[in-house]
């Protein structure tokens, strides 16, 4: 029988730290995916976040570099602006992105910096023990909102993606997931096309948010987290094409 | 007939999170009795017969722990 399916080849064949069922490797191996079938490994530079991803240099056989926390964007542009010829990713999540770092994430944007964020969103701080983020649901309980996030007190749900597609520096945004077989594909082809972008233009932010289960924090079983954001987490967060002013048709 | 795929799963990778099992549609992954150096219970290909090397399996697993063949 023919191999049809392996892990690609610039993830390293280091085992995950991250807790049984975490959306963050998957969202590590479509990236490698797309650096494979790119073929850019030699010339892609990934930026670290601070959160569970702190340590993701671990398992990328590219070039990646540690951000102070929240400072993704400001280091990927100052890498950008030097070699203009790289592929660069910044790897956030919500806390990262949405809370500490939500100016260096804007001013990026409305610069139009042409590199690509990669927002992942499990609607927790996850590795300091599940407080809750700006994109905890309303309602949904976490160890700082014991009784369910509350509006009046705790603010609305941020949704970063709607946000930063007013600017006019931002040219692709899409909201994927990555619960199914079915939105893993689509955020693989989600990436690819950021990725493709960025290499033919040398003007605009692209950003793909991901939608991504946190089970620990979350209290549930891997499968029901992954059903959870079916039924509750996409209702605040849709999936979808935010933002596409690219002439470049889907991936693939 | 002869089956038109089969997996192989890196037992030390796995970290039982069941995902696989919920995306096969052939029945054919289950948890092993036997445990890795991790303390997990390793999920397990059943060969049932009936693999058609969809991949699903291993496109769900977080771990990237499943090899998918087909004939
Ligand atoms: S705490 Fe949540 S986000 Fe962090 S590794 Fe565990 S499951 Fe993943
Ligand atoms: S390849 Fe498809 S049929 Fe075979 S074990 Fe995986 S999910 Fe099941
Ligand atoms: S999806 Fe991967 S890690 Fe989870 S049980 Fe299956 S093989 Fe193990």
């Amino acid at each position: 029988m023919k191999k049809v399916y392996s892990r690609p080849k610039s993830l390293k064949p280091t085992k995950f730290h991250y807790c049984p069922g975490c959306g963050h490797s998957t969202v590590h191996r479509l990236i490698c995916e797309v650096i494979d079938e790119l073929s850019i490994a030699d010339r892609t530079i990934g930026v670290c976040p601070a959160g569970c991803a702190v340590i993701a240099y671990n398992y990328f056989d590219v070039d990646m570099i540690e951000a102070a926390h929240g400072r993704g964007c400001a280091v990927a542009t100052g890498i950008k602006r030097v070699l203009p010829d790289r592929v660069i990713f910044t790897y956030q999540g919500d806390g990262d992105l949405a809370a500490i770092g939500t100016a260096e994430t804007l001013h990026a944007a409305n610069r139009g910096e042409n590199f690509t964020i990669i927002f992942i969103n499990n609607a927790v701080y996850g590795m300091t023990g599940g407080q809750m983020a700006p994109t905890t649901l309303t309602g949904q309980f976490s160890t700082t909102t014991p009784f369910g996030r509350s509006e009046k007190l705790d603010g609305y749900p941020i949704r970063v993606s709607e946000l930063l597609a007013q600017l006019p520096g931002t040219v692709y945004i899409e909201r994927c997931a990555v619960n199914s077989p079915l939105n893993i594909n689509r955020t693989k082809k989600a990436l690819k096309k950021a990725f493709l972008y960025q290499m033919d233009n040398d003007f605009g932010l692209t950003m793909i948010e991901i939608l991504s289960q946190c089970p620990t924090n979350w209290k549930m079983s891997p499968p029901d987290a992954c059903r959870w954001m079916e039924e509750v987490m996409m209702k605040e967060y849709p999936l979808g094409i935010i933002k596409d002013v690219t002439a470049i048709k889907g991936a693939e | 007939m002869a089956p038109k795929g089969k997996i192989e799963i890196d037992e030390e990778l796995c970290k039982e999170c069941g995902l696989c099992i919920t995306v096969c549609r052939t029945d054919n992954i289950a948890f092993s009795s036997r445990l890795n150096s991790s303390g997990f219970h390793p999920a397990s290909f059943k060969d049932n017969g009936k693999c058609t090397g969809c991949t699903l399996c291993a496109v769900m697993c977080p771990d990237g722990a499943i090899e998918v063949f087909r004939a």
